[in-house]
C-alpha cells in the first residue's frame, strides 16, 4: 500500500492542536528530541518500510523544494 | 593461519613477519562462532575455547539506567558458542604453535617487504632483514600484512574510505574482579559524559576498556598512564586494584582496496578492509577471508581448477567487506553521532529502550560478526527450494552445525566438496546408490544425515533434501529431488572445472 496522501483523520483540527500541545513548555532541543522519538514511534507502528520510506522522501523533497524557493 | 590451512592441504608455505614476536597487546579480542568452527578444522577450535571466556550476554547503559540486555543463547547442537573472547596474541601463539609442528610452514621474523613486482608467473620481492636485503620470488602471495599494509603500498593501490573524528582510547588492565563475563557498553555514562565506553573480559584475568574520547583529545596527555589511571577508577571504582597490560589510542576507519586479487595477489583481512571494532568484523572477516581463498588456491595448486576461480575471491570476499563495513559504519555513527539530530534520535532510542522493545532493536552498540552469505556468487548452483523456505541454509550460506550423536555435522562435512542427504526417512538408501555408480570424474564424499534437529535445521522435516556443500562448508546448491547428475554440475561450476554457464 503506497503512503496516504489523502485526509485520513476524523477530527485533524484537535489532532494537529494535540500536536502542538504535546511541544509546549518545550525548548527547541526538547521539540527536536520528542519529533525523534514520535518518529520513531510512528515508523514501527506503520511498519511498512516502503511507506515509511515515501514519507521520508516526501518531507525532504518539501524542504527542498522551499531551500531553491 | 593461512599457512596452516595450505599446509592441511599439503601445500608449503613461507611466512613472513616483520615483528620479532607475537603482537604486541590484545588487538583483536572477540572470535565468533563460525571463526571458531573454521579453526576447528586446524584443530585448533578447542583450545581457542578452552583458553577464551566464553560469554553471551551484553549489557547497555544509558547513563545510570540499563536499557538493554541481549542474550546470544545458541540453539541446542552447536559445538561452539556464539562468541569467546581470547586476546589476539594468543590466537597468534597457537598458530604458530601448529605451525613449528608442520615442516610445511617457514616462518621469517623480523623480515619486511620492500619492494614488490608483480610478473607472470607470482611475485618478486624484496625483503629487508636485520643483516640485509634480499630477493625472493613467490608463486603465489598472500598479503595479510594489516591496516597500514607496505604491500598495498607497494603496489600503489587506493585504500579509500571513512576517517572517523572520535578518538577512542583502549586499554587492557589485569585485575581481580568478580564479574561475570559479560559485555557492558555504556552511552553517556557518568564516568564518560557525553561519550561511550566498553568493558570486556578477557583470559587471565585481563579486561578490556575502551572509552570514546572525542576529536581533540591531546595524545600524549590522554595515553599518560596516571591519566588512564583516573579513568579506569572513575569506571570501576576508587578501590579497584589493576596493572596495565597496554594502552592504545585508535582513529577508526571504514575503507576498503578496489579488488582484493591482483594476479597471484591476493589481499586478506586488514590489508584489504579495514573497519571499525564495533561488532568484532575485523578479526573475524580476516578468518573468513582466508577460509575462502585456500580452498581455492589448493584446487589451483593441484591443477584441477583454472586460476580464474579466484576472481571468485574478489565476487564473494567484496560484497562481505562491504557489509562489514556497513554494519560497522552504522555502529560507529550510532556510538558517535556526528550531528545535533543524529543525537537528537540516538538518545531518543536510547531513552525509549528502557520501556519499549521497538527502540531496543534500534541500539546499536555493535552489531556482531556473522559469517556473510554469498549471495549472488557466480559459484552457486540452483535452490531447489520453494521462495522463502529455510533461508538460513540457502546457496551462499555457511553450513549449521549440529549434534549428530557424539560427533558434530561441521566435522563430518570435512574439507572437500560433500553431498548430503538429509532426510528422516529411507530416502538415504537411493541417495548412496544414487552416487555409488562408476562415473563422476571427481568422486564427491557423501553424507547422510537422519538426525531430527539436524533436519529441521536444513528445512528436512517433511520433505527430504539434497545439499551440495563447498570445501569452506558453504553451501553450494541445495535439491528436493535427488538427481546427481545436476549435483556434479553444482560441483563443478563452484570447483571451477566447468564455466559458470555451463
Amino acid at each position: 500500500m503506497p503512503l496516504m496522501r489523502e485526509p485520513n483523520l476524523k477530527d485533524p483540527d484537535g489532532l494537529y492542536a494535540a500536536i502542538l500541545d504535546t511541544h509546549a513548555d518545550l525548548s527547541e532541543s526538547e521539540s527536536m528530541a520528542l519529533n525523534a522519538r514520535l518518529v520513531l514511534l510512528l515508523a514501527n507502528h506503520i511498519g511498512d518500510e516502503a511507506v515509511v520510506r515515501e514519507a521520508l522522501a516526501l518531507a525532504r523533497q518539501s524542504i527542498d523544494a522551499e531551500a531553491q524557493g | 593461519m593461512a599457512a596452516l590451512e595450505l599446509a592441511r592441504r599439503g601445500h608449503r608455505s613461507l611466512v613472513i613477519d616483520k615483528k620479532d614476536n607475537l603482537s604486541a597487546g590484545s588487538r583483536a579480542i572477540c572470535w565468533a562462532k563460525r571463526s571458531l568452527e573454521i579453526m576447528d578444522r586446524l584443530r585448533l577450535g578447542e583450545v581457542l575455547t578452552a583458553k577464551g571466556i566464553t560469554w553471551q550476554t551484553g549489557k547497555v547503559f544509558f547513563d545510570r539506567r540499563r536499557v538493554f540486555e541481549f542474550d546470544l543463547v545458541p540453539d541446542r547442537g552447536h559445538r561452539r558458542p556464539a562468541f569467546v573472547n581470547l586476546q589476539q596474541y594468543y590466537f597468534e601463539h597457537f598458530c604458530i604453535e601448529a605451525a613449528a609442528a608442520t615442516d610445511l610452514i617457514e616462518l621469517r621474523w623480523q623480515e619486511e617487504v620492500q619492494g614488490f613486482e608483480l610478473t607472470g608467473d607470482g611475485a618478486l620481492l624484496t625483503l629487508r632483514t636485520p643483516s640485509g636485503d634480499y630477493r625472493l620470488h613467490a608463486d603465489w602471495v598472500i598479503a595479510a600484512d594489516g591496516a597500514r599494509s607496505q604491500m598495498r603500498r607497494s603496489l600503489g593501490l587506493a585504500f579509500e574510505g571513512r576517517v572517523f573524528d572520535d578518538q577512542f582510547l583502549i586499554c587492557d588492565i589485569k585485575m581481580r574482579m568478580e564479574r561475570s563475563a559479560e559485555r557492558w557498553f555504556w552511552f553517556d555514562p557518568p564516568f564518560n559524559r557525553g561519550r561511550s565506553a566498553l568493558l570486556h573480559k578477557q583470559a587471565d584475568d585481563v579486561w578490556r576498556l575502551d572509552f570514546q574520547l572525542g576529536a581533540t583529545a591531546d595524545r600524549d596527555a590522554v595515553t599518560e598512564p596516571e591519566s588512564v589511571s583516573r579513568r579506569v577508577r572513575a569506571m570501576l571504582g576508587d578501590s579497584v586494584e589493576f596493572a596495565f597490560e597496554w594502552i592504545s589510542l585508535y582513529r577508526f576507519q571504514s575503507r576498503r582496496l578496489q579488488r582484493f586479487r591482483h594476479g597471484r595477489v591476493l589481499f586478506a583481512g586488514d590489508a584489504a578492509h579495514q573497519m571499525s571494532p564495533f561488532g568484532a568484523r575485523g578479526g573475524n572477516s580476516g578468518i573468513q577471508d582466508v577460509d575462502n581463498l585456500i580452498w581455492k588456491l589448493d584446487l589451483i595448486l593441484r591443477g584441477e581448477a583454472p586460476e580464474a576461480l579466484l576472481d571468485s575471491y574478489d565476487r564473494e570476499r567484496i560484497p562481505a567487506a562491504d557489509e562489514n563495513l556497513l554494519n560497522t559504519t552504522r555502529s560507529t555513527d550510532f556510538i558517535a553521532p556526528k550531528s545535533t539530530i543524529s543525537r537528537a534520535f540516538r538518545d531518543g532510542v536510547l531513552a525509549l529502550a528502557a520501556s519499549e522493545p521497538l527502540a531496543r532493536r534500534l541500539v546499536n552498540s555493535g552489531r556482531l560478526s556473522v559469517a556473510t552469505c554469498y549471495d549472488g556468487s557466480p559459484l552457486n548452483g540452483p535452490d531447489g527450494f520453494s521462495a522463502g523456505e529455510c533461508p538460513a541454509t540457502r546457496p551462499g550460506a555457511a553450513a549449521l552445525d549440529a549434534a549428530l550423536g557424539e560427533a558434530w555435522l561441521l566435522d563430518q562435512l570435512g574439507s572437500g566438496f560433500v553431498a548430503v542427504c538429509f532426510c528422516r526417512e529411507e530416502a538415504g538408501h537411493a541417495f548412496q546408490r544414487a552416487f555409488s555408480a562408476p562415473g563422476p570424474a571427481r568422486p564427491l564424499h557423501r553424507l547422510l544425515v537422519t538426525d531430527p534437529i539436524a533436519c529441521a535445521r536444513y528445512g528436512a522435516e517433511r520433505l527430504p533434501a539434497y545439499y551440495l556443500f563447498r570445501p569452506d562448508q558453504h553451501v553450494a546448491a541445495r535439491w528436493r529431488q535427488l538427481d546427481p547428475a545436476a549435483v556434479e554440475r553444482a560441483a563443478a561450476r563452484a570447483g571451477g572445472w566447468a564455466a559458470p554457464n555451463a
